[in-house]
């Protein structure tokens, strides 16, 4: 088996009494999608937010390309290559769609210290900037602010972004989120292509795109992973079944 | 930015010249030193601008900077009037080249340990402890007997810069402009730079930028102390403009004046700290000649821009900021 890019070793973060996080673990393999399935606060949220750095845990530890990223800021952990996006868009509101993509772009090439020369005419910026917003599909909307995108283009700018930073791995926190049925169909075969490029860890609550898009499903209830495998065991475990699918498998 | 800005923008920066000459070619060398009094004040507001209007950041403690710059022009030009060395074996000067670079290291050399405390806080924390560091500054200065305390330090001749007679007022003028025009065309070419645009992104969304992998910390830091580097410089201007500094430059009500010259202006945009200055001098000048009360004015008329025109002057001359 391939080493894997990420591993979250036993974590465990507790809100006063409320246990949120409480001794999980799993990784994340080359080349696979591994969604993150549970009820609404299971706590998946609080799980992305600490292993993209935004929240420090109790205990445990995170892994990253064979490296201990436990005590990494978000913007180092960023840098090493984990990209994530927000389940509720976070962009930059006043900036074009073409420049929050430049900005990613920015970041990758190492150095925001230069003071001088403008970014709107830096093609090392705006070509593969606009290559992403072509493969998105928002090449049209390339110089319309963020903040005045409907929402399902905001959630395409989202995965654009994340995609301009060339990640070794995603973290994508619900990337379905608000969109019609159409948007989802397409966004699930953007994705099935994606992990091509870089393992994702998916939480989604679309049961269709899960099932249609992970190798590996792991369950989370009440902070604790309930139970991991493929599709066809994790439809068929009957405690899953119990306490999260209900009737929908 | 849009045609409509630019033209408002290059307009503005005529008009300012245009009126110094005008006062020079009928003598009102009053109106000379107001318009030279509106260069220094928008220069120190443009570095205010960097911090506050590209990178969000309200700091109630620049101030500190304007003052310190003013201190390095008054202890200078002092000791070199006294011809007493300063510390160390230094002299002192009254070059104004050699005066500005003191200004704006000093400023840049205090900003960053203020910048390195303050700038792991925000909101409302960032402002009260940028304005303690700038009130600590304000009481040593009133308590520092050698340069004047309370009363303030003379500088009974105005500083030289090499080719320009600095005691003619207008061409003290042209002087200060000058160095508003480069200051201008720093933040121009800033706003549109890779740090401009994580500097802003760090305003508009510091967790976005830090999920891209840009610390906001390390930028914020690097802008805080370009901003102070650049009203030090002002503050340095508006001493020798006076020859006189006080503990006066050092207080909060400079803090607070500052922050009402780009809100007035307009905050974050290139010519917002220039129709800022502009405004509130003509109402100083204006109104202050009606009225010992004519702050009162003023506040009504930020109230006007905070409710009815949040862009300022240039919002309303020139529309909303396009950001490409």
């Amino acid at each position: 088996m391939a080493e894997p890019v990420l591993a979250v070793d036993r974590l465990e973060k507790a809100f006063g009494a409320l246990k949120a996080t409480n001794g999980v673990s799993l990784d994340l393999r080359p080349g696979e999608i591994h969604a993150l399935i549970g009820p609404n606060g299971a706590g998946k949220s609080t799980l992305i937010n600490q292993i993209a750095g935004a929240l420090a845990p109790d205990a445990g530890t995170i892994r990253f390309l064979g490296r201990d990223v436990t005590a990494l800021s978000t913007a180092a952990r960023a840098r090493l290559g984990l990209a994530r996006t927000f389940q509720v868009s976070s962009l930059l509101p006043d900036f074009s769609a073409l420049r929050n993509i430049m900005l990613a772009a920015q970041a990758r090439q190492g150095s925001s210290l230069r003071f001088l020369r403008p970014v709107l005419s830096d093609r090392t910026l705006t070509e593969p900037a606009m290559a992403i917003l072509a493969r998105v599909g928002l090449t049209a909307r390339a110089d319309v602010p963020a903040a005045e995108l409907s929402h399902g283009e905001r959630r395409q700018l989202e995965i654009a972004v994340a995609l301009a930073m060339q990640p070794k791995a995603f973290l994508l926190d619900e990337p379905m989120a608000g969109m019609g049925p159409e948007g989802s169909k397409t966004l699930t075969a953007f994705l099935d292509g994606l992990r091509q490029e870089a393992p994702i860890l998916l939480v989604e609550h679309d049961m269709d795109a899960v099932f249609a898009l992970a190798d590996r499903v792991s369950v989370l209830v009440y902070g604790q992973v309930i139970a991991s495998g493929s599709v066809a065991e994790i439809r068929s475990d009957p405690e899953v079944r119990r306490a999260y699918l209900g009737d929908a498998a | 930015m849009s045609p409509r800005e630019k033209a408002a923008t290059l307009a503005l920066l005529a008009l300012l010249p245009a009126a110094a000459l005008a006062a020079l070619l009928l003598g009102e060398t009053f109106y000379i030193t107001l318009a030279t009094r509106i260069a220094v004040l928008a220069l120190a507001a443009v570095g205010l601008n960097i911090a506050l209007g590209l990178g969000g950041l309200v700091s109630f403690g620049h101030a500190a900077f304007f003052g310190l710059g003013g201190y390095a022009a008054g202890v200078l030009a002092t000791n070199a009037f006294n011809a007493e060395p300063l510390a160390f074996g230094l002299a002192g000067t009254t070059s104004m080249p050699a005066i500005s670079l003191v200004a704006v290291l000093l400023c840049g050399l205090v900003a960053l340990p203020i910048g390195l405390v303050s700038l792991r806080t925000s909101g409302v924390y960032f402002i009260m402890i940028t304005l303690a560091f700038a009130q600590m500054i304000y009481y040593f200065a009133i308590s520092w007997p050698a340069y004047g305390g309370e009363d303030g330090l003379s500088i009974y001749v105005r500083n030289a810069f090499p080719g320009v007679e600095t005691a003619k007022p207008f061409s003290f003028f042209v002087l200060v402009f000058a160095l508003l025009l480069a200051a201008l065309a720093l933040f121009h070419r800033l706003q549109a730079s890779r740090f401009g645009a994580a500097l802003e992104a760090s305003r508009q969304n510091p967790v976005r930028l830090a999920a891209l992998g840009i610390s906001p910390f390390s930028i914020r830091l690097v802008a805080f102390v370009l901003s102070a580097m650049v009203t030090g410089l002002a503050g340095a201007l508006f001493a020798d403009l006076n020859r006189f500094v006080s503990p006066s430059m050092l207080s909060w009500h400079m803090s607070g004046e500052l922050i009402v010259l780009v809100i007035l202006g307009g905050k974050g945009r290139l010519a917002g700290p220039l129709a800022g200055a502009a405004l509130y001098v003509a109402f100083e000048h204006v109104l202050g000649g009606l009225t010992e009360r004519w702050q009162f004015f003023l506040g009504l008329v930020l109230l006007a821009v905070v409710f009815l025109a949040r862009g300022g002057l240039i919002g309303l001359l020139a529309g909303r900021p396009r950001h490409g």
